[in-house]
């Protein structure tokens, strides 16, 4: 058994900032990820890290912003604490070597962004996230912080209390992708999970392949509830073969978007007559399919984005990784030719239930960046809202697991006996329940010792694993997964009509049945992918159903959320978060309020335009 | 174990007129029209266009696969088809224990550098439509084979740790929401550094790397260099790492054989910032004399 205080799970932007601010509070820290860390998707993210950082601009502004871009769906609380730490952790970057772009006095750029009122992006070129992930790592070099890298989290190790709230959680269990080893991992002090997006849940994202959603329902199988997680953003500009992602940061510069008719869509259709291009995601990504569907697209599928009138100079300067991509993704030369564009799966609003200090409700587990719904970015996240969130909430997350003296948080989470179920008449949840050969949940284990709870834990996992090995014939996962992103790319996508999601909550089931039957062909434990995709499919097959789960019964349209039967958003009915729990393999949704009261005032919702 | 001998026609190529990094574009430019041509003749063709994969299969623990062997899968090629592609059609269709790292698809993660061809490339990068059939995917050379096109980093990983790689600077501003000024010069300066995904491609393209299992490599030379250059950083520190640099297994040993230039999938003239360091590190010694 490997054992440290706090144990980090995964190596991205979240996670590095965690494990920095969990050393410098003096713990013995490790970081346990399935990628080596230069590798995490962090590194894909291209257009910036917003913060309040110039004269005229403030904290408040940003918190506003991000409010209203949110639709009223994020916490006060988080909102707040978020645009509040952002400037510290965008200069705490800066002494940390960060490449920022600047300008002619040497001070670090802003650009404007989708959704803002003040230009308040910085930015490293168009390869932010490339700068930000490689100058986090940089830091953990530093400091000798130690790394497990290609090192598979398959779950954590909590103890066994009916109710989640109060579990404890002593360490995750973990196969050393390379050898097969299988090894539990004692934390002393908490464990963070930082493991990043879902994407691989649909079949046309921007998500690298290795975000399969794996803390999230790690978690949930571990009683902690999922929130929102039907607010998924569709990033309107992707390229169409590959799901790449083109910047933001193109249209913040200046970058036009033009249906097949040649007309500048945004403003001559109404859908942004005041913001056009550099209105919020959601906004931009249901404008273009419309303009698709009434027969405006290109090819019937996509639109283009134009940034030629910006010039070599200006495109060179600050968007230089954008000609690379498009050149060699799409074939396209960005400085002669317009850019073809459709929306694709870009990120989950949603997650692991965590409040401010990325605490869950198991003690000692927390979650911190795209894993976590700390409830920041509510209906619809901002264009460079999720890179200081890494920054903020995983450093919070860090100092909190390594015993920093915070205030008492102001969200709630766990599971609330006394919130209403709601009955969405359609079965869900897991096909034989708890006796699957790949089930995850809390380990039945009486003794509380702590390092029996992970020991009985890593058992569990080696027979787990065993038994998917020892299967001689049955069901390729890839073919499960294949269906599963296929429809949910059909069925829960921008528009959403209430048949199309039920018919993804069957497919569902039956891609849940057919994992009953799944089989691991390589039976080698050197640099397993066949198994370690295997149980990642798993993963994604809880994410999905929950994610289908709350589309379904959110009958109102807000944010990233549109219900063809309900096109408008109900504020009597619906400030509340949506919260998915296991409840042994038979998944409940219920809701929790909206907290709208902030630090200094309280965001009354109001109608959301661009 | 290590597999293929490296390609070494790079022994004899001398720098031309034009920078490195101008001659691949140029030669990336050739390509893509070349391309073009292709896929227009294609596009005439019948449908039902296949590729066909030889691909470096080993596994130290499983029966048949101790011995390397080369297995050949038929994949339907669709335009815009990648080498990642089709390893991932050949995985997913016919066999699910073909192993190789992926992760991003982009060319960022710097997860999938291959041998393909005779050449390091990024599979995801690497259009199908640019090679010459059979198309063969090997692991990197000169790195031990963990299984089929997975090799080891580690020795990768340990010389990019060993040059301090992380800024240094011998102050920061007291105050947390000031920021260090850097001219936009400077930050041109260190652009094109600060741009590596540690792929690896470089550091198996190189002879030396090859025979001197001490030599820091490109990739962390080059990574010394961003630091070295940025003027954040504080005149100690400059000297420590130039220290580092012109060690025995540093910055001297570089031959400018330009294969780690030809093959870097980002473009960065790494040949060109070795011997600026080897320029800095003489102009240092003139100074002690």
């Amino acid at each position: 058994m490997y054992e440290h205080d706090v144990i980090v799970v995964g190596g991205g932007g979240a996670g590095l900032r965690a494990a920095i601010a969990a050393h410098e509070e003096g713990a013995d820290v490790a970081i346990v990820t399935k990628l080596h860390p230069v590798r995490s998707h962090t590194g894909a993210a291209e257009g910036g890290i917003n913060a309040a950082l110039q004269e005229g601009d403030s904290w408040q502004d940003h918190a506003y912003d991000t409010m209203k871009g949110s639709d009223y769906l994020g916490d006060a609380p988080a909102v707040d604490t978020f645009a509040q730490d952002a400037p510290e952790e965008v200069i705490q970057l800066e002494h940390w070597g960060m490449p920022f772009s600047r300008e002619e006095d040497g001070t670090v750029s802003q650009r404007p962004f989708g959704g803002l009122s003040f230009p308040r992006t910085t930015y490293a070129g168009a390869e932010t996230g490339h700068h930000m992930l490689h100058t986090l790592y940089e830091q953990v070099v530093k400091r000798g912080i130690e790394v497990y890298d290609e090192w598979y989290v398959s779950q954590v190790a909590v103890t066994d209390e009916d109710d989640p709230n109060e579990r404890d959680c002593h360490g995750v269990v973990a196969w050393d992708v390379q050898s097969g080893e299988i090894a539990g991992f004692r934390a002393r002090d908490g464990v963070i999970l930082a493991t990043g997006g879902l994407g691989q849940a649909y079949d046309h994202t921007t998500n690298a392949v290795a975000n399969t959603g794996d803390g999230v329902a790690i978690a949930y199988r571990a009683g902690v509830p999922m929130e929102d997680m039907e607010m998924i953003q569709f990033h309107p500009t992707t390229l169409p073969s590959t799901g790449v992602l083109i910047s933001e940061g193109v249209r913040g510069e200046g970058g036009i978007l033009y249906n097949s008719e040649g007309e500048r869509f945004m403003f001559e259709y109404g859908y942004a007559t005041n913001d056009g291009e550099l209105a919020s995601r959601d906004v931009v990504a249901r404008a273009e399919l419309t303009e698709v569907q009434e027969g405006r697209g290109i090819d019937d599928e996509y639109v283009y984005l134009d940034m030629r009138h910006l010039g070599e100079e200006r495109i060179t300067d600050r968007l230089e990784n954008i000609l690379h991509l498009a050149r060699d993704f799409e074939g396209v030369d960005g400085l002669e030719e317009p850019m073809p564009v459709k929306p694709g799966q870009h990120y989950a609003m949603g997650g692991i239930e965590v409040n401010e200090h990325g605490e869950t409700c198991i003690d000692g587990l927390y979650a911190a960046g795209e894993c976590a719904c700390v409830s920041l970015h509510g209906g619809n996240r901002l264009g460079g809202n999720a890179l200081p969130e890494l920054l903020v909430f995983g450093a919070r997350a860090g100092s909190h697991a390594a015993g920093a003296d915070m205030p008492e948080p102001k969200i709630q989470t766990g599971p609330d006996p006394d919130a209403e179920r709601e009955d969405l008449g359609v079965p869900v949840g897991e096909p034989g329940a708890t006796e699957a050969a790949a089930d995850g949940g809390a380990v039945e284990n009486p003794d509380s010792d702590p390092e029996a709870v992970v020991e009985a834990t890593a058992e569990e996992e080696r027979e787990r694993i065993e038994t998917l090995l020892e299967r001689e014939d049955g069901v390729n996962h890839a073919d499960v997964r294949a269906d599963l992103q296929e429809s949910m790319t059909e069925n829960v996508n921008v528009f959403r009509e209430e048949e199309n999601l039920e018919q993804a909550l069957r497919d569902i089931q039956d891609a849940r049945e057919r994992y009953q039957d799944v089989y691991v062909a390589d039976k080698s434990r050197t640099f397993n992918t066949d198994l370690q995709h295997t149980i990642e499919t798993r993963n994604l097959l809880d994410v999905a159903e929950a994610i289908t789960m709350g589309a379904l019964a959110r009958d109102e349209f807000r944010g990233a959320h549109w219900r063809k039967e309900h096109q408008e958003r109900k504020d009597d009915e619906y400030l509340k978060h949506t919260l998915v729990s296991w409840n042994d393999g038979e998944p409940e949704l219920w809701y929790r309020p909206v907290i709208l009261e902030g630090d200094e005032q309280t965001y009354e919702p109001k109608i959301r335009s661009y | 174990m290590s597999t293929q001998t490296p390609d070494t026609d790079s022994e004899n190529e001398q720098p031309s007129s034009t920078s490195p990094q101008e001659r691949r574009m140029a030669e990336k430019q050739a390509r893509k029209e070349q391309r073009e041509a292709d896929e227009a003749a294609a596009a005439n063709e019948i449908q039902g266009e296949t590729v066909e994969l030889k691909v470096f299969r080993y596994d130290p623990e499983i029966e048949g696969k101790e011995e390397p062997r080369f297995d050949s899968f038929t994949v339907p090629f669709e335009k815009g088809m990648t080498v990642l592609d089709a390893l991932i059609y050949a995985r997913d269709e016919y066999d699910s224990s073909l192993t190789f790292r992926h992760s991003c698809r982009q060319a960022v993660c710097g997860s999938d550098a291959f041998f393909v061809n005779g050449s390091q490339r990024l599979g995801c990068q690497t259009q199908i439509a640019d090679l010459d059939g059979p198309v063969r995917v090997e692991p990197l050379p000169h790195q031990d084979v963990v299984k089929d096109l997975v090799v080891e980093m580690d020795h990768f990983y340990d010389q990019m740790e060993s040059v301090d790689p992380f800024f240094d600077p011998d102050e920061t501003p007291d105050d947390e929401l000031e920021e260090q000024r850097q001219d936009r010069e400077n930050r041109e300066k260190v652009k094109l550094s600060t741009r590596c995904i540690w792929c690896g491609a470089c550091m198996s393209s190189c002879n030396i790397a090859a025979g001197d299992n001490k030599y820091l490599g490109p990739a962390a030379i080059n990574k010394a260099y961003r630091f070295y250059m940025d003027e954040r950083e504080g005149e100690n520190k400059r000297q420590e790492r130039l220290e580092i640099i012109e060690a025995e297994h540093g910055v001297w040993r570089c031959q400018t054989q330009f294969s780690c230039t030809n093959v870097c999938p980002k473009d960065i003239p790494l040949t060109d910032h070795i011997q600026e360091l080897k320029r800095e590190a003489v102009k240092q010694n003139l100074k002690f004399w």
